[in-house]
C-alpha cells in the first residue's frame, strides 16, 4: 500500500515536471500548445518541432537514464553493502568511458573502415565498448570490496574514476590526431545529445537490466544480512553476484554511452527510495529508486535548460551542488557508515 | 535424526583438521551444548554441520541426507543458523530481518503466505520482540539484536538449529530465559538444537547431551553428569586459575596458584 501510494506520487511529480520541462526553454510554449504537440492535435509546426524533436527526446533520455542509475544504485549498495556505492562513485561510469575511448582510438588507428563500422553501428557498438569498461571496473571494485571498508572503497572508487578519466582524455587526444571521430562534450554529462533514433538503443539494454534486477531482488535482500546468512537462507552467493553484476552493466553501460558520466543520481536515489519505502528490501526499492532517479535526473536537466540569459550550467555541476552535500550528510549521519568505522 | 559419521572439520592447507573422526548422533528433541575453549573448533564444527563449510572428511547427515550435498534451497528449509558474524544492514527493519527467514519457502517475489505469517507471528511472540518489531535493526542494542536473530531462526521452522554463542550479549535472566525457551521448543517441535556457549554452568544444567572439545583435537560426548564424573570437563577447562569440581558440579577458583582472584568465565 505504502509503496504503491509513494510510487503514484512520484509518477505524478515526474509527469508534472516533464510537462514543465517541455514548455520551458529559450522559446516558452503555452501549455496548450505543448499538449497539442504531444497528442498530435492542433498545434503550430514550430511548437511540434520544438516539443517532439528537441525537448521530448531529452526528457525521455533523462527519465530513462535516471531510472537506470537509480536501480543500479540499489543493486550496488546491496551488493557492496555500502551506503555510498553507486556506478559513478565506484568508478564504473569512468571505466565505461575509458572502454569507449579505447575502442574509438583503436578504430582510429585501424583505419577508415573500422571508423565507418563504428559510425554505422554507432549506438550498439559504443554501448558494447562501454559495457566492457563498466564490467572491468565493477569486477575490480568487487574484488576489492571484500577486503576494505565502505569509506576506503569509496575513496578507491573515486580514484579509479579519476585514473580512467585521465586515461580517457589522453586517448581521445590521440584518437583525434589519428582522424577518429571524437565523441565530443564527454567530460560532462548531458541528456541533450541523445538523438530520437538512439532512444531504443538506450532503452533496450536498460529494460533487460531492470528485468534481471527484479529477478535477483529476493536473494539480494538476504545478502543484506551478510554472505553467510544469505547462504544459510539457500542463496547461491556467487551466481547471485554475477547476476547482479550483469544487471548493473546492462543498466549503466547505455547511460555512459549516450549521456556520459551522470554523477550522484545513482547514489542518492536509493536513499530517497529507502526513506519512502520504509524498508531496505530490494523489490519495493527498485521501482521507487527508478522513479526517484528519473525525477532527480530530469530536475537537473530542467535547471540546466531553464531560460537563463546565458547557458552557464552543466548537468554535473547542478548534480554536484545538490548531491555532494547529501553525500556528506550520509557519511556523517548514516548509522550504517558509522558501524564500519 | 542428525548423524555425524567420521566427520573431520577444519581448513584445508595451513592448520589442517581441527577435529577428526567424529561419530555422534542426535535424536529429535535433543538440546545439545557444544563446549570448549576459544579456538577449540566449536564454530568450525557448527558451520560444517550446517552445510556452510565443506568437511575435510566424512559426512554430516540430517534425516539420512548428506547436508553437504543438499540443494541450497532444501537445506535452508531444514537448517537455521545464528552465527557470531555481525549482521550489518542499513535500513532493514526488525520485521524485514525476520521475514527473510521465510525466503526459502516463498516464490520469486518473496511474498509471505498464511503459513509464513503464522510462523513469524509465533517466533515474534515467544522471543518477546514485539515491542521493537517496527524499529530499525541497526538501532537495537546487542542483546535485542541477538533476540531478533534467534526469532529469525525460529521463524525458519527448521529441523536443525545451529546457534553459535547466542547468549554472549544477553544478561543472566535473558540467558536463562532464551536457553530454556529453546530447550522446550526443541522438545515440542522435535527439532535438534546445537548450541555453543561459554556459559558452562547454564549449559551443563540445561543440555540433554554435551559435545565437549578439549582444544587438542579430542572430542567427547555424554550427558553433563557423565562428562563430569569421567573428568573430561576438567581436562577441557582446568588451568592454573580454575578447576572443575566433580563433587560440587561447578567450576572453582583455585585457592593457591599464580592467578588467585581471577573470576571464572
Amino acid at each position: 500500500m505504502r509503496i504503491t501510494s509513494r510510487a503514484a506520487a512520484l509518477i505524478a511529480a515526474l509527469a508534472g515536471l516533464s510537462l514543465l520541462t517541455l514548455t520551458c526553454g529559450q522559446i516558452a510554449l503555452p501549455l496548450a500548445d505543448t499538449v497539442g504537440a504531444l497528442t498530435g492535435t492542433q498545434s503550430s509546426d514550430l511548437a511540434r518541432q520544438i516539443v517532439l524533436e528537441i525537448r521530448l527526446p531529452r526528457v525521455a533520455a533523462a527519465i530513462i537514464a535516471g531510472a537506470a542509475l537509480g536501480m543500479a544504485g540499489v543493486l550496488m549498495q546491496a551488493l557492496f553493502r555500502n551506503p555510498v556505492a553507486d556506478a559513478w562513485s565506484l568508478g564504473l561510469l569512468a571505466g565505461g568511458q575509458f572502454g569507449v575511448a579505447l575502442t574509438v582510438t583503436a578504430a582510429a588507428f585501424a583505419g577508415p573502415a573500422a571508423v565507418s563500422f563504428l559510425t554505422v553501428f554507432d549506438g550498439p557498438s559504443i554501448t558494447l565498448a562501454a559495457a566492457v569498461g563498466v564490467a572491468g571496473a565493477a569486477l575490480f571494485m568487487l574484488a576489492l570490496g571484500r577486503r576494505v571498508g565502505a569509506i576506503t572503497l569509496l575513496v578507491i572508487g573515486l580514484m579509479l574514476g579519476f585514473t580512467s578519466q585521465g586515461l580517457t582524455s589522453a586517448l581521445l587526444h590521440f584518437a583525434a590526431r589519428a582522424g577518429g571521430r571524437v565523441y565530443g562534450g564527454w567530460q560532462d554529462a548531458s541528456f541533450a545529445a541523445v538523438a530520437p533514433s538512439a532512444l531504443p538503443w538506450l532503452l533496450l539494454p536498460i529494460l533487460i537490466g531492470a528485468g534481471v534486477a527484479v529477478a535477483t531482488a529476493k536473494p539480494l535482500s538476504s545478502l543484506l544480512l551478510g554472505e553467510t546468512y544469505a547462504r544459510s537462507l539457500g542463496v547461491k552467493v556467487t551466481s547471485l553476484r554475477h547476476a547482479v553484476l550483469a544487471a548493473t552493466v546492462l543498466l549503466v553501460a547505455p547511460v555512459v554511452a549516450f549521456c556520459g558520466p551522470v554523477s550522484f543520481v545513482g547514489l542518492i536515489a536509493p536513499h530517497v527510495a529507502r526513506a519512502l519505502a520504509g524498508t531496505a528490501r530490494i523489490l519495493p526499492l527498485l521501482p521507487l529508486a527508478a522513479l526517484g532517479g528519473a525525477l532527480l535526473a530530469l530536475a537537473g536537466d530542467a535547471i540546466v535548460h531553464a531560460p537563463w540569459e546565458q547557458h552557464f550550467l552543466h548537468l554535473n555541476a547542478i548534480l554536484a551542488i545538490v548531491g555532494a552535500p547529501v553525500v556528506i550528510l550520509i557519511l556523517v549521519f548514516s548509522p550504517a557508515v558509522r558501524q564500519w568505522r | 535424526m542428525l548423524h555425524l559419521r567420521s566427520l573431520a572439520v577444519g581448513y584445508r592447507g595451513a592448520g589442517g583438521a581441527l577435529l577428526s573422526g567424529i561419530d555422534v548422533s542426535a535424536d529429535p528433541g535433543d538440546f545439545i551444548c557444544i563446549l570448549g575453549r576459544n579456538g577449540a573448533g566449536k564454530s568450525t564444527l557448527m558451520r560444517t554441520v550446517a552445510g556452510l563449510q565443506p568437511s575435510l572428511d566424512g559426512i554430516a547427515a540430517l534425516d539420512d541426507e548428506n547436508v553437504a550435498s543438499m540443494r541450497p534451497g532444501a537445506r535452508a528449509r531444514r537448517i537455521a543458523v545464528v552465527l557470531t558474524e555481525r549482521a550489518f544492514n542499513p535500513g532493514l527493519r526488525v520485521e524485514d530481518v525476520i521475514a527473510l527467514a521465510r525466503q526459502p519457502f516463498t516464490g520469486w517475489e518473496g511474498r509471505l503466505g498464511k503459513a509464513d505469517q503464522s510462523a513469524i507471528a509465533e517466533a515474534v511472540a515467544i522471543t518477546g520482540i514485539e515491542p521493537f518489531r517496527q524499529r530499525y535493526f541497526s538501532h537495537l542494542s546487542d542483546g535485542e539484536r541477538q533476540r531478533v536473530m534467534i526469532a529469525r531462526a525460529l521463524a525458519q521452522t527448521p529441523r536443525l538449529m545451529v546457534l553459535d554463542e547466542i547468549t554472549a550479549f544477553l544478561d543472566l535472566p535473558s540467558r536463562v530465559e532464551i536457553m530454556a525457551l529453546l530447550r522446550s521448543r526443541a522438545k515440542a517441535k522435535g527439532q535438534v538444537i546445537l548450541l555453543s556457549s561459554h556459559d558452562l554452568d547454564l549449559s551443563l544444567q540445561l543440555s540433554d547431551s554435551v559435545w565437549l572439545l578439549d582444544g587438542a583435537g579430542g572430542f567427547s560426548v555424554g550427558t553433563p553428569e557423565a562428562l563430569s564424573r569421567s573428568g573430561a570437563l576438567g581436562r577441557a577447562f582446568d588451568n592454573d586459575a580454575i578447576r572443575y569440581s566433580p563433587s560440587r558440579g561447578r567450576f572453582e577458583i583455585r585457592t593457591s596458584g599464580p592467578h588467585r582472584g581471577v573470576e571464572p568465565r
